[in-house]
């Protein structure tokens, strides 16, 4: 009995797992690429495979096959994937994740292989955040800058200026309205909270607007890290707003962005500084009745510039058909799609004829002061800068966490985003 | 009588200490389940509660509808078992040689076992990579329970090497006077007293397989491929942000397996199997 059961699951066992190999289809002709989405939220995901049903009833003989990746893996995922000779023909990532690989030539340079019309319609700046050296590695599509979501009913009782993309809060004026705010809300309750789980994006790239770059190109071609006033701007604002003026909330310093919504459904908070996609959230969780607003962030010198990683679609080098590639992402992002995936991510594309689209300037939901914007925007301090990630994680997020706490000043902070900074991006630059 | 009252006040600590310990452990489970059943305006809610004030199927509805769930449990199934199964056949003859058999070379393979343990899973991901592209075994889940088997195996030899010697060498001598021989004695007298020992090795395989994402992110190109682990970060944005609701019911779901698998066996992982085999 007991040998007749063992017999069985090997048995079991061997059909289960002959069944299971799998071989890349083909030997009829046709063309086939993976394309690797990370597409996250439904919307997205329909909009996306949407377009690949389409591009599929269209070109018979070059099928796409949709591939779900995922954010929370995909650098790991490609890197082993480029290494195997095994990626997906079309990549779907963020600008900031392309630098090692363009470097690393896993990606192809996209000059030759673009048609003019989706050249001229992505502006330089947005190609500034794919171009590595001489070659341009991704085509940059989906956008999203970082705004204040206000609690309307708050801020109108308020009384204080509400700002607008033409005329948004200096720094020092958010400051002081961020105080008026906690200071009329009353006790337990503050004027704004940052989500500061990730500080070094969100202070590096509102840190733009006044003028504060931390890493300078040299003649050389080296990037070196200097803080100079207008790095300073921001990262002193938030430091009082929390330690001096107590007008942002301490409690959110750990915290994702997502984790502050209980406290600002809840009247916690007047304000969240998020990205522009969080408005998803928003929707879908608000309480019945809850009234929020989109406001511009605050602009200093330099205007309501801030630097951002635009999503990106690129080609593998390996690709055996670059130019089918090329040819989808092309059809991926005329601007009639551009904007259908603009909006299923709740995002801004970076075509300026999808962004004309008047479903991108709907008062609702905010999408209005979005687009006004999008012009302001610019790749993000750290794009092309090799050695970024470990800088991050080792040296500037320990720091900039230390100084939002109040464990460190200003000067301490300055050391050691500086030099031990510059030691780190120094092995990369040999 | 003083030391009657001590003994009791002594058991009752230790019964509010293991209290403390199972709430604690059972309170990421428990909010796992409240979560799951909670609709996204509650989950969004600065007091959260326990029960849910307006219990909903929508995150479950939501979870079956984006994702191929059930498709890819059962490669997460296929997976864990095939790990498991082969992981023990393999094993248990090898732990046997290493616990009855101790000598220089035994004693450097236990060692090896235990430093194997150590290598973290990016320092071979691309060698294994390569290797497995090479035998044509990217993409297939065969492949996958390759890897799975030979990074279980050093740690499920371990364990059951540690199962073997705690079974009495007397008993096999006995086995031996009465004329049985060494595969006779292996099968007939150590392995049923080991049973316990291989349930609970094979446990650890499966939830080590059913568990596992690195490897099967890396490995598995194909949607119909993926495991449940990879598909669970579909609920997962940029930045941290999760699809909070279809990913509790999804991730409540992921774990029932593995509780099924407890609940099942765990009665024959308890001890007391060799009470009374050998008189002292």
């Amino acid at each position: 009995m007991r040998a007749r059961l063992l017999t069985a699951a090997g048995a079991a066992l061997a059909l289960l797992l002959t069944g299971c190999g799998g071989a890349d289809g083909g030997g009829d002709g046709r063309i086939r690429l993976r394309f690797q989405s990370l597409a996250w939220q439904k919307e997205s995901v329909d909009a996306n495979r949407e377009l690949v049903k389409e591009w599929n009833a269209a070109h018979p003989d070059v099928q796409v096959e949709y591939v779900q990746g995922s954010w929370d893996s995909v650098h790991d995922q490609l890197l082993t994937s480029f290494e195997g000779g095994e990626a997906p023909d079309i990549i779907h990532d963020a600008s900031d994740d392309l630098a090692d690989f363009a470097y690393g030539g896993s990606l192809a340079d996209l000059r030759e292989l673009l048609p003019e019309r989706l050249k001229n319609d992505i502006p330089q700046q947005s190609w500034l955040t794919t171009t590595f050296g001489e070659g341009i590695y991704g085509v940059p599509f989906l956008q999203e800058p970082r705004v204040l979501i206000a609690n309307k009913k708050i801020l109108e009782a308020s009384g204080v200026r509400v700002p607008t993309a033409e005329r948004p809060w200096s720094w020092e004026e958010f400051r002081q309205i961020t105080a008026e705010l906690t200071r009329q809300m009353g006790d337990g309750k503050y004027g704004v909270a940052w989500p500061l789980k990730e500080p070094v994006s969100v202070t590096l790239n509102l840190g733009l607007s006044a003028g504060g770059r931390l890493f300078h190109r040299g003649d050389d071609g080296k990037v070196t890290v200097d803080f100079t006033d207008g790095d300073a701007v921001v990262a002193r604002t938030i430091h009082d707003q929390i330690n001096t003026d107590r007008s942002a909330a301490r409690s959110t310093l750990g915290m994702g962005g997502s984790d502050t919504l209980p406290g600002f459904f809840g009247g916690k908070y007047a304000m969240v500084p998020l990205g522009f996609s969080y408005r998803q959230q928003i929707v879908q969780q608000a309480p019945e009745g809850f009234e929020w607003t989109v406001l511009p962030a605050p602009a200093g010198p330099g205007g309501p510039a801030q630097g951002v990683s635009p999503q990106t679609l690129s080609v593998a080098e390996d690709s055996a058909h670059k130019k089918e590639a090329a040819q989808f992402i092309d059809f991926m992002l005329q601007p009639a799609n551009m904007v259908r995936l603009a909006q299923g991510d709740w995002m801004l594309p970076t075509g300026t004829q999808a962004l004309r689209d008047p479903a991108l300037h709907t008062q609702k939901d905010g999408w209005a002061t979005g687009a006004e914007l999008a012009a302001h925007l610019r790749p993000a301090p750290a794009q092309s800068v090799r050695g970024y990630p470990e800088w991050k994680d080792k040296v500037a997020t320990p720091a900039y966490q230390e100084f939002y706490s109040g464990a460190i000043d200003v000067q301490e902070l300055e050391k050691r985003l500086v030099e031990d900074g510059n030691l780190v991006l120094a092995r990369y630059q040999r | 009588m003083a030391a009657l009252g001590t003994g009791r006040s002594a058991r009752a600590g230790q019964y509010v200490a293991l209290l403390c310990y199972v709430v604690f452990l059972a309170f990421p489970f428990l909010w796992l389940i409240s979560t799951a059943f909670k609709p996204a305006r509650e989950l969004a809610s600065l007091h959260p509660t326990w029960i849910p004030e307006n219990a909903t199927l929508d995150n479950f509805r939501q979870a079956f509808d984006e994702q191929p769930l059930l498709q890819a449990a059962g490669n997460s199934l296929v997976a864990a078992l095939a790990a498991a199964l082969i992981a023990v056949v393999i094993a248990t003859p090898m732990a046997y040689v290493m616990a009855r058999n101790r000598n220089r070379l035994t004693a450097a393979s236990t060692g090896w076992v235990v430093v194997s343990q150590a290598f973290p899973f990016v320092l071979v991901i691309i060698p294994l990579f390569l290797i497995l592209k090479n035998l044509h075994l990217i993409n297939t889940l065969f492949g996958l329970v390759m890897v799975y088997v030979v990074w279980s195996l050093p740690f499920a030899l371990w364990m059951l090497v540690g199962y073997v010697r705690a079974v009495p060498l007397e008993l096999e001598e006995a086995a031996a006077v009465d004329g049985a021989g060494r595969l006779r004695t292996l099968i007939s007298v150590t392995a049923p007293l080991l049973a316990p020992g291989i349930v609970a090795t094979a446990l650890f395989a499966f939830i080590t397989a059913w568990n596992e994402f690195f490897f099967a992110l890396v490995l598995l190109k194909t949607p119909e491929k993926q495991t449940l682990p990879v598909v669970l970060t579909h609920f997962l944005g940029a930045e941290g942000v999760a699809d909070l609701g279809p990913l509790a019911a999804a991730a409540f779901l992921a774990t029932l397996p593995s509780l099924v698998v407890f609940a099942v066996i765990q009665k024959r992982i308890t001890g007391g199997m060799l009470a009374g085999a050998v008189k002292s």
